[in-house]
Formats: C-alpha cells, structure tokens, sequence
C-alpha cells in the first residue's frame, strides 16, 4: 500500500533535485513518441542538444529566444508569488511593441540615448497600464484575474491587428499588414556580430537580479510576499493590500511589455501581428518550472529557449515534427509539478 | 469497572517526527463502558497517540490490540484506517470529515454500501440511523444538508457515522473546542449514555474542567510520554493540572489599580455589517488606561464587529469613536498601530501569522515600514533578527529558530508571538480577542500575565472573550454583548455568574440581577 506523509520542510537540495528529477523523467518520458516516429532517441536528443548549444550561433540562437521568455516569465513569477494570477503576458508583449513602435518608428526624433531608454519606458507603461483594468476590477468587484487577462489578451491582439491595418500600416511594407520599421536611433543595439542576439538579454538579466532583491531585501518583495502567502493576516498587520497588489499588477504588466519592447526594437524591426508565438503563455512555464524563483527564471527560460530551438534543429535533421518542443515543454511543467509535490510530502510504501 | 476484560490495549507505542519523540511507549487500556480522558497540553502526543490507533500513522514501536470474538487479544494491522474500522474502532476528528454537499443521513452511510447499489437499502440505513438517534439522543435532521447544519449537529452526524459502523470503540479528538457550554454538555450526557450502553470512549482535551465531568479514568501525557493514570473520582483538579504543565501553575492576580485617562471611547455607534453577528446598535463604551474591561457574551452577538471596530478594520457608520481622547482620523490597520492600538485576533492562525513567512518577519510585519527596520525601502534583516531573538528570548516563544517558518510554531507559540510583536511597542489600548481559546493551561497563564502586566504599565484593555472564568478573573470591568448592543453589568466583585448569564441572554441588568 502506498502512503503519502506531509513533510514538515522542505530541504533546498531536494527542491533542486526534484527539478533535474523532473527534466530528466520528461526526457524520458518524450523519448517513448520519438522511438514511435522511428528514430533513434539517444540520437534526435543529441541533436536538440547541439542544435541547441553545439554552436556559438546556436547557443546565440537559444539566448534570443530566451530573451522575452526571461521577461514574461519574470512577469508571471512577481505576479504569481503575490497571487495575482495574470495570464495576460501575450497581450502585455504586444502592448509593449505596439507602444515601442508608436514612439520609436519616425513619430519623434532623438539620439539613441534618449530614443532607447523612452522605447523602453513607452513599453514598459502600456504593459503595466493593460494590468490596472483587470487589478482594479479584481480588487472593487472580485473579478478572476484569469478570466479578465485572458480575455485582454485577444483584445489586444484584435487592436493590434486594427492598427496594422489601419493608421499604423507602413506605406512601404507592400501591402502586407506590418508597422513602419524601428528607427536605428530606437533599436536596441546588437550584442555579437552575425548574430541575432541583442541588448534585450542584458536588461532581461538585470531585471532577473533587481526581482531577486526586490522580493527578497525590499518592504515591497516583504509586502507582495505577506500578501500572497496570506491576505488576511498582511491586511490586519497594516499591509496596504489593494497598494501592494496594484503594484505587483504594474510590475508585472511592464516586465511583459518589456519582452514586447525587446522583439520589435531589437530583434524584428516592425511589428506583426505573429510577433509572438505564445511568449506570454510560455512564461507562465518558465516561472512555474523556476519555483517562482527570479534567478530560476532565467535558467528556465534558457531551458525552453533551448528545446524550441534544438527541437527546430533536429526536425530538420530527422523529420520528426518540431511540435515535439512542445511536448517537452509540456511534460517537464507536469513533471516539475509532480515533483513539487513529492518534496512536499513523502511516500511511505506501508506494511501489507 | 476496570475488571471488565479490555476491548482495546495500547502497548508500548511509540512514534518519532525525526528528533521528535511524540509518543514515547505509551501504554494505554480501555475496558467496555468506559470513558477515558487523554489529557495534555498542545503538542503533548494526544492526536499522535489516536492517529496512530485509527491508522493515520504507523507507530514506530509497540502493538495495538483489540478484543476479538473469542474473548482474546489480536493485533491491529498498523497504518491501516480500514482494519481500525473493521476492528470497530472510530473516530470523530477535531475537523471534521463531512460531504458538506451530502445531507446527513447520506454523509452517514457514504463508504458502508458498495459502490453499485448507492440507491437502494435506503430504508433500512434510515431505519438504523433513527434508531441509533433514539438510543442514543443525538437529535438531528437526517435530511438536512450538512452545510445547513450547526457545528454541533455536524458533530452529532459524525458520532453517528461512527456509531453506525457499530463501532466498540469511540475516540472524540477535542469535541467540545466548537461546541457552546450547552451542547458539550449534552454531549456529555449523550457519551454517558453511549457508555452505559458499553462502548467505550477515548476523550481527548486539555480542558480539566471538562474532564473531570465527564470521565472515569484519566490519563495524562506530557511531551510524549505518560506522566500519570488515575481514576477521576479520586483525582485533585490541582494536582492534574500540576501533572499536565509539568510545573506549578501560578493563579494570575489583578492588582488593584486607578484607572486613568480615556483611551478609547465609542459613543453610540452603529455598524451595519453584512448579518446580526457583525452589527453593533448604539454601542457605548469606555476604557481608560490601566483598566482591564471585559466583554462576555454568546459567540455571534456582534463580537466580530466590535473588534473589527477596534483593531481599525471596519469604520462606523453612525455614532463617535475616539482613540486616546481625539476622534479617528483613519480606520485602517497601519493607522491604529501607529495610534498605539495592540491587536490580538481571534484567529490566530488566518489572521495572526503569515505561516509561510519566518518568525522574525511575522515578528516584524506591523513595523516593517517603520524607521529602524528600513533604510530606502531595504529591509534592515539584522534589525528585524536581533528583535526576534528579543522576543523568542522574552515571551518564551518555543521554535526552531528566528527564520523558521511561523506555520511550525504550535498555537500557544504563535500567540507568544503575536503578543511580542504587539506589546513591545507599549501599546495604549490593547484588543484582546479570544486571546486564550485553544491553549493549553501554561500558555493561558502566560497570556494572563501579559495582559495583567501590560494594564500595570498603563495600557487599557479590551477583553472579548467566551471564558467566563477568565472574564472574572482579569477584568476590571465587565460589559456584556447581546445583539449587537453593549450593557455595562459592572466590577466582577459585584457581580454572579447568573446575572451575566441572563444578561447575556438579552435580559437587562435590573432584571437579571
């Protein structure tokens, strides 16, 4: 008879062993519809592997894509840790570029100096003012969070569409529904030559750092942390609780709308309306696999990066469908999430 | 009695949580008829000592035994609910295990009929538990859902899933924490019967008073162990609690003293909560400083208002309050703190503690904006630790250590805590809500003395409590609720517990006195 035991705490290493745990058992357990296909596991893995990191180019390839997932996943792991359950990361994401595009594609015009940091800020803004809607109706009338920035997030998208078709459509683009394209002045420079990489990684990796020691050293992290674990007694020990969660809403929103910011202004150049293919969503992966640790985030975020990019590779090599990152991705968030609970409790294999 | 042969013998239990040892050999014999009480502190091995009978947890030494059909002992198969069922032994938990969306009678028969043939028999299992409500007299209406019922019906559903199990033996893990002092005693009365009847019953409690009403024999634990056995009859309330604690318990004594000026001060006041239990009507009331009033009254008659009231949570909306002799800029938390209002809730665990949090943070949380414990908005973490240390060294708050998590702490540690973090400041008015419920006798007598202190140095206080005994013992004053409305019934010295009882039933104070 199997029996489960609550444990009383819980070890840091074996938190961090059932995170490998957890990748190695989705490796596993994806090997068995790669054997279906009729290729050779071991090889299709080494495959993702170098297609993932064999490279410099490649690991650049990874580290570019990791870039928004670092952010929407940051943006979900703040949120998350406070309970304020925002999926709205996609329509954040296009916020961020449709509001970096608005400035930063010819409207005005100013040295990179002043043009970088105001896409950043004009992004940063629209991500976190798509949150104050969903928080507020959450804090006057309970509103689920879920449901209302679920919903934004097709909201923005169908307004994004509108513009690309309307007012912001680029004269130039031949007809095909796409903004005017980022000035130089208002690009995000390029980190490494005859790559894609650029300095998006590098505020992805501050942020990452300033999040860590936001909620660890700081009265807010103090404040989103008493919230979140416990609403009611934050609130009878003076914890301004609507403050706290209006913020933790706006820091998350702008986080997401950074990873927007980064996409259009320096990697693609204008913006479309397949700018992401689910960043957003997939950050809320990424923050789940990190514990909701910040600084996990970033390993997390370079894990997905890493399979959507080796398994593109290896498709091309093998021919079996790329959609197996997506199975990846999907059975390791299943497996962290079983080993989660099997660090929380322990499982006696009981007498008779 | 005892020389009945036994339908139950624990024999040499023994239970580990790592360097824990909560049930240290335990030993235990149970005759037909018999109504035992396990008494203990928190955290003495009680809920252990039964979960491990009921086979919630397997010991990691000794044996139970229960009575078989021929008149011998067998062994009980360890960690196995199913065999401790079997073996007619149940148990009615401290939360209890009730389908809130079942009525009772189905809650009753859920997991006795096989899956198939959950329609049918129906008759016969109304007739059983109907029975079973008559012999017994635990009235309840078997087809009323279970979140329609009261906490006591609820529990009367649970003794008679058990009983309808035909079970031999009854464990009732703290019965009487949710009951009203009218129904836990017809719940004595009904265990009575149940005895007479020659089931026998396991009572765990750590309420002496109660124990003693109602048992034959008495056992007591102490950290894990058996510290004494001993039949009721012939047992001293003194000595047990002596044996309970572990040490003398010292009686708290209110000193007398001049009450100064006003701290608080409600004039008239009406809030008009969501129901009756969280409304007040025209409530007066005044507390000065080095006064302790006590408020009495039944659960639900506007308690919750009053505290919420007071701990700044809720505003007025009719009449005047006022807070040290100025009337109440801002009604929220951070401003009563900082007006120098202590804070005790009822609710120490939903409201006190952020569990997930470290004792030094829980320690720390209604001062955390305040100069001394952040600098630019950066946690000062050495401060907030040297003032745990201070606080686990000062109210004897037993735990692991400052960054352990609160949710480790027992309850009587969580309210040390608690009262740590709101006394240090040298509140002016201080609300204590149920400040003792649910703690054991040393951790009651250490909450006391607190309160008793802090009125010596100049501190009004608020009492709300349902303990009658403690309300005559600490306060200066006793103000009794009913309704939503306060009435002033005076010094306890001048008082009986009869006319506060009527009075808490609603009659006024001429009448009642």
């Amino acid at each position: 008879m199997i029996r489960l035991e609550a444990r009383q705490s819980v070890p840091g290493w074996l938190r961090l062993a059932a995170t490998a745990g957890a990748g190695v058992a989705a490796l596993v357990l994806v090997a068995i519809p790669i054997a279906a296909a009729g290729v050779g596991v071991l090889d299709a893995y080494a495959l993702m592997a170098k297609g993932a990191f064999g490279s410099v180019f490649a690991a650049s390839e990874t580290l570019t894509r990791a870039t928004p997932l670092i952010l929407t996943g940051l943006a979900a792991a703040v949120a998350f840790r406070a309970k304020l359950w925002n999926i709205g990361g996609e329509g954040q994401l296009y916020a961020g570029a449709l509001a970096a595009v608005a400035v930063g594609s010819g409207a005005i015009s100013a040295p990179a100096a002043v043009m970088v940091p105001m896409v950043l800020v004009a992004g940063a803004l629209a991500g976190a003012l798509l949150m104050i809607g969903p928080a507020l109706m959450k804090l006057r009338f309970g509103a689920d969070e879920v449901v209302t920035t679920l919903l934004l997030n097709f909201v923005v998208l169908l307004f994004v569409q509108m513009m690309l078709e309307g007012p912001m459509k680029d004269p130039m683009g031949l007809g095909w529904p796409q903004s005017m394209p980022v000035t130089d002045e208002a690009s995000l420079p390029r980190l490494m030559a005859r790559t894609r990489l650029h300095a998006g990684l590098i505020i992805g990796l501050v942020l990452a750092v300033a999040v860590a020691i936001l909620m660890r050293r700081t009265v807010w992290g103090f404040e989103i942390r008493a919230v979140g674990e416990n609403a009611a007694a934050a609130r009878y020990a003076g914890v301004p609780v609507t403050a706290t969660m209006v913020r933790v809403a706006l820091i998350s929103g702008a986080l997401a709308g950074l990873a927007g910011v980064g996409e259009v202004a320096g990697l693609k150049g204008y913006l479309t309306s397949d700018l992401s293919p689910g960043f957003g969503y997939a950050g809320i992966v990424v923050a789940m696999l990190a514990g909701l640790s910040p600084l996990g985030v970033i390993a997390a975020a370079i894990f997905i990066a890493g399979v959507f990019v080796g398994a593109d590779s290896m498709s091309r090599a093998t021919g079996v469908s790329n959609y197996l990152a997506d199975l990846v991705v999907a059975t390791s968030l299943l497996c962290v999430l079983v080993g989660g609970f099997l660090t929380r409790f322990r499982i006696r294999l009981g007498r008779g | 009695m005892t020389d009945r042969p036994p339908v139950l013998v624990l024999d040499g239990i023994t239970k580990r949580f790592g360097p824990l040892v909560a049930n240290d050999c335990i030993e235990l014999t149970l005759a037909p008829g018999e109504i035992v009480a396990l008494l203990g502190e928190n955290g003495a091995g009680k809920t252990t000592l039964m979960n491990i009978l009921f086979g919630h947890y397997t010991a990691d030494a000794g044996r139970v035994r229960v009575a078989d059909g021929a008149g011998g002992l067998s062994d009980l198969e360890p960690g196995s609910p199913g065999a401790a069922l079997a073996a007619g032994i149940g148990m009615v938990h401290q939360h209890f295990t009730l389908a809130e969306n079942l009525t009772g009678l189905e809650n009753i028969v859920l997991g006795t009929e096989p899956v198939l043939r959950v329609w049918g028999g129906r008759a016969e299992a109304r007739a059983k538990a109907a029975r079973l409500m008559r012999e017994s007299g635990l009235e309840v209406d078997l087809d009323a859902r279970i979140d329609q019922l009261t906490v006591g019906e609820r529990q009367r559903v649970e003794i008679l899933k058990a009983l309808y199990r035909d079970v031999r033996v009854l464990v009732l893990d703290e019965p009487t924490a949710v009951l009203t002092p009218q129904e836990a005693e017809g719940l004595f009365a009904v265990l009575r019967l149940l005895a007479a009847k020659g089931l026998a019953v396991v009572f765990i409690s750590h309420k002496l008073g109660e124990v003693l009403a109602v048992s034959h024999r008495i056992a007591v634990l102490r950290a894990g162990r058996k510290v004494g056995e001993l039949e009721t009859a012939k047992a001293d309330r003194r000595a047990i609690a002596d044996l309970m604690v572990g040490r003398e318990v010292a009686a708290s004594r209110r000193s007398p003293l001049e009450p100064g000026a006003p701290v608080l001060e409600l004039d008239g006041v009406d809030v008009a909560g969501k129901d009756a239990r969280r409304s007040l009507h025209g409530a007066s009331l005044l507390v000065r400083a080095r006064e302790i009033v006590g408020i009495a009254g039944v659960s639900g008659n506007g308690q919750a208002a009053l505290a919420a009231l007071i701990a700044g949570l809720a505003a007025p909306d009719g009449g005047r309050m006022r807070l040290n002799g100025r009337p109440v800029a801002r009604h929220d938390s951070r401003a009563f703190v900082e007006a120098g209002v202590a804070r005790v809730p009822e609710d120490r665990h939903h409201d006190g503690v952020v569990g997930a949090m470290s004792v030094a943070e829980n320690v720390a949380i209604e001062d955390i904006r305040a100069k001394g414990f952040q600098h630019w908005g950066f946690i000062d973490f050495a401060a907030i630790r040297s003032r745990a240390e201070a606080a686990i060294r000062d109210y004897d708050v037993r735990c692991p250590g400052p960054d352990a998590p609160a949710r480790l702490l027992s309850g009587g540690n969580i309210q040390k805590l608690i009262l740590a973090r709101v006394l240090e400041r040298d509140p002016r008015l201080i609300l204590a809500n149920q400040p003792t419920r649910g703690l054991d006798v040393g951790a009651q007598a250490e909450v006391h003395r607190r309160l008793l202190a802090a009125r010596e140095r100049g501190a009004g206080v608020v009492l709300i409590s349902e303990d009658l005994d403690e309300l005559f013992a600490l306060s200066d004053r006793i103000v009794v609720i009913h309704a939503g409305r306060l009435a002033e019934a005076g010094p306890p010295e001048a008082l009986d517990r009869g006319t506060v009882g009527l009075m808490m039933a609603g009659h006024g104070r001429e009448d009642a006195a």
